[in-house]
């Protein structure tokens, strides 16, 4: 599959998503434009993905921020990811946040009341 | 009129908007359209000088959530007034204030009357709920919501409400049968 790799902005985040080297990963900051223009092509990408998806798939959020048009956007990353978890497929999310965030520590814990899908928060510090 | 009176009362016109912004704390005022780069300038002009004042990152990622979440509300549903030299939406003031124990983010907008009842009621319902209330609100509306086509989640007000702990304070001033003046403010506890 064609690798996705975005470089992240002041307001987009970094974006890799790299089947052969295993990385899937949404990190740094997150309020776009147009929000629905920058989210389309991982979500289309995601479809197609879970059609091939073999291996296992630990996919990363590391967001410092995001706005709340992309929270919904977010969702809809996990909502793929948990169609492919009901499909037999082997799905990790891995949600880091800063040791001292509370309130990214919160938003992971409420994402993973939504979502029906192995979900594992890790703190990091940020030094 | 002749010149220097016209100097006069223009020097008095600034001295007195220059005093009344010190007097209520304001760092930040702006009027005008509410663009994508407006918002980016602003964090990033706010982000800077509250590093410099030596707020805690929660204080200042705080700040930052309100200031995003309230532009954005301008942006999208600000509305123009028919027939009046305005003639673009998206617009209207933004002020931020820092107090002792708190910075202050308050929006003013256009906004049409038919639209009051039912931000009235979304913003009585936020201001009702504790923090769990919240949560399970922000879970419901995460869900269910759509984006609509500015892109908005309809989870601005909740989101501000999360993640300050505060009430939000707003009222409306009518300004004749079809449209009203929109004010809002957020406050965040500086800790």
């Amino acid at each position: 599959m064609e690798v996705i790799k975005i470089v992240g902005t002041d307001d987009t985040p970094t974006v890799i998503l790299d089947v052969e080297n295993e990385i899937f990963e949404v990190s740094g900051r997150s309020l776009p434009e147009d929000v629905t223009a920058f989210y389309e092509p991982i979500l289309d990408w995601l479809d197609r993905y879970s059609e091939s998806a073999s291996g296992k798939t630990v996919f990363n959020f590391k967001l410092v921020y995001f706005n709340t048009a992309s929270s919904k956007l977010i969702l809809d990353i996990l909502l793929k990811l948990e169609e492919m978890y009901e499909a037999g497929k082997d799905i990790v999310i891995k949600w880091h946040y800063p040791e001292d965030d509370e309130d990214m520590e919160e938003a992971g814990e409420e994402y993973a009341d939504i979502v029906e899908v192995p979900f594992e928060q890790v703190s990091y510090s940020l030094d | 009129m002749n010149k220097k009176f016209n100097i006069t009362s223009f020097l008095e016109f600034v001295y007195s908007f220059y005093k009344t912004m010190d007097d209520h704390e304001i760092t930040l005022v702006y009027e005008g359209e509410v663009t994508h780069q407006i918002t980016k300038a602003f964090t990033s002009l706010t982000e800077t000088n509250m590093q410099k004042d030596e707020e805690s990152n929660s204080t200042q990622k705080k700040v930052f959530h309100v200031m995003v979440e309230c532009l954005q509300n301008i942006s999208k549903h600000a509305d123009i007034i028919e027939d009046s030299y305005i003639n673009r939406d998206g617009r209207g003031i933004f002020m931020v204030s820092k107090g002792k124990e708190e910075y202050s983010v308050t929006t003013g907008n256009i906004l049409e009357n038919s639209k009051i009842t039912e931000i009235t009621k979304t913003l009585d319902q936020v201001n009702s709920l504790d923090k769990d209330g919240l949560k399970k609100l922000y879970k419901q509306q995460i869900k269910e919501g759509r984006l609509s086509n500015k892109g908005g989640a309809g989870l601005g007000f909740i989101d501000i409400a999360k993640k300050t702990g505060q009430k939000i304070n707003y009222n409306f001033l009518n300004i004749n049968e079809n449209y009203s003046f929109f004010v809002l403010t957020s406050k965040i506890l500086r800790i």
